[in-house]
């Protein structure tokens, strides 16, 4: 690491920028040759919008092939303090994204004095996508969604990103991941616009749900361990992320809609 | 090729001191207070965006005095080391000690090397949590640093600022009590209330979760204090 109070001056208010300029080893991915051995996946993660603002959620499974490779993994961050991201892929460059994201977000708040927009927001997070491309063509797919509250349009607001770091906004929903065509068409089916949070919470949970009923790689509600999938809510008060015990509740009351033959 | 008179090295370091002591003196003042829930920093500040107070990381600001360019360079850099260090190892691994060796080599450096030395004095401070104590570094134009203890005061009328509250200053203050002392002695001091002075007041909340540096508005301060803060 090179100290930042020497060399020519930086005016960059980019984190990946100073990390470029001062510590650039810490942004390196080793090539390599031949295939990738199996790494842990994290599968179904879903967005969706509502009267004041978003919710975000993510099942708690990684899977290593066929193997469970983790039963309690989360997949829901906040981005900062408007904001979230849930990440679908390759779960270690996954996670690593999300913090270089985070820092990135908050670099850029110290030094400017303000917060980036939304859109700032979400554009940055397209080029961090870009950047893991080489991982992407051996494997590593890292695929996150986005969402927050636009302070400026005041309104919820939600983005998805394909590999080449494309980067889509949903005017509603959208889920991704190995589950997220299962859970998309479940978001179809109970999303209205004019939905308050803790429907929002619900029509979330059930779209989790029945991802983890049609797709092998995607936990559903372990009642016996007692875990949920992460649900965090995003409005004009912030980053909430939903107590377990509501998750807990919002879980049992599908289970029993199910259980009644509903659904 | 001519050959350079010969300056003695207390020649010029004298000169060098005299100037950056100045530079400082006809800036206005800050002053950092420890009270029971954490840190307040009072500057006198006309600008509502140049802020001579900032956030550096989770649980350390900086504050300077001076000359604008040359102290929000330092602020940056400070903040570049302190994000570099938490994303390659942890957020609890950035400390202010650090920061301070950083600012103090850098500040003597340029002090003995450059043509013209830094008019900037500033303050690492740290709120510590967990029955940790605070730490606050005063880092000098020369790179001297001081570990201060309660209060500290910087940049015009720094003497009498840190006399006043030598004598009135007492470590139990709550933040409503730091404010009050803050702005009578600087009121004292008669600086305050003066045309165009506005009052920058930043905190660091020991009971804040994570990001624990907050700015306290106009309107917040005025109420706190009880009376009006310009």
């Amino acid at each position: 690491m090179r100290n930042p109070f020497e060399g020519p001056k930086l005016f960059s208010p980019s984190f990946v920028d100073a990390l470029r300029a001062y510590a650039p080893e810490l942004l390196e991915v080793p090539g390599s040759g031949g295939t990738m051995p199996q790494v842990p996946h994290g599968t179904t993660v879903a967005a969706i919008r509502f009267a004041d603002g978003v919710a975000m959620g993510g099942d708690r499974r990684a899977t290593e092939g066929m193997t469970i490779a983790q039963r309690d993994i989360e997949k829901v961050f906040p981005a900062d303090e408007f904001s979230a991201v849930a990440i679908a892929g390759a779960a270690g460059p996954a996670i690593e994204m999300v913090r270089l994201f985070q820092t990135e977000l908050e670099h850029y708040e110290k030094i400017e004095g303000f917060p980036l927009s939304l859109e700032g927001k979400a554009n940055k997070l397209g080029q961090m996508v870009r950047g893991n491309l080489p991982l992407a063509m051996q494997g590593l797919v890292v695929l996150p969604l986005f969402c927050g509250y636009d302070i400026r349009r005041d309104t919820g607001r939600i983005f998805r990103y394909d590999v080449t770091g494309g980067r889509w906004e949903d005017a509603d929903y959208h889920a991704s991941g190995s589950g997220g065509k299962d859970a998309r068409a479940s978001l179809k089916k109970r999303y209205r616009s004019d939905m308050e949070a803790d429907v929002a919470v619900d029509v979330l949970m059930e779209a989790l749900y029945d991802a983890a009923d049609e797709d092998a790689g995607t936990g559903g509600p372990d009642l016996v361990r007692g875990i949920f999938p992460v649900v965090a809510t995003v409005t004009r008060r912030g980053y909430q992320r939903v107590a377990d015990d509501e998750l807990r509740k919002a879980a049992e009351r599908v289970m029993a809609a199910r259980t009644r033959g509903e659904g | 090729m001519s050959v350079p008179f010969y300056v003695p090295a207390e020649q010029i370091t004298k000169d060098k001191a005299d100037y950056a002591r100045k530079g400082i003196a006809r800036g206005r003042p800050l002053i950092v207070l420890e009270y029971t829930g954490g840190i307040a920093f009072v500057a006198e500040n006309p600008s509502t965006h140049l802020h001579k107070v900032a956030e550096l990381y989770d649980r350390i600001a900086f504050a300077a005095v001076g000359r604008f360019s040359e102290f929000e360079n330092l602020r940056q850099a400070g903040v570049r080391l302190a994000d570099i260090r938490g994303y390659a190892y942890g957020r609890e691994d950035v400390s202010s000690r650090s920061i301070a060796n950083a600012y103090s080599q850098t500040l003597g450096q340029i002090f003995i090397q450059e043509f013209k030395p830094y008019e900037v004095e500033l303050c690492v401070a740290e709120v510590g949590i967990e029955g940790a104590p605070n730490s606050l570094y005063h880092v000098v134009f020369d790179g001297n640093v001081f570990d201060r203890k309660g209060f500290l005061a910087m940049g015009g009328q720094s003497e009498d600022l840190n006399g006043e509250l030598q004598r009135s200053y007492d470590e139990g203050l709550d933040l409503d009590g730091v404010l009050q002392l803050a702005m009578r002695v600087l009121r004292q001091a008669g600086t305050a209330g003066e045309s165009g002075s506005r009052l920058e007041v930043a905190l660091l909340e020991r009971d804040r979760p994570r990001r624990s540096f907050r700015r306290l508005s106009q309107e917040d301060v005025e109420s706190r204090a009880g009376e009006p803060a310009s």
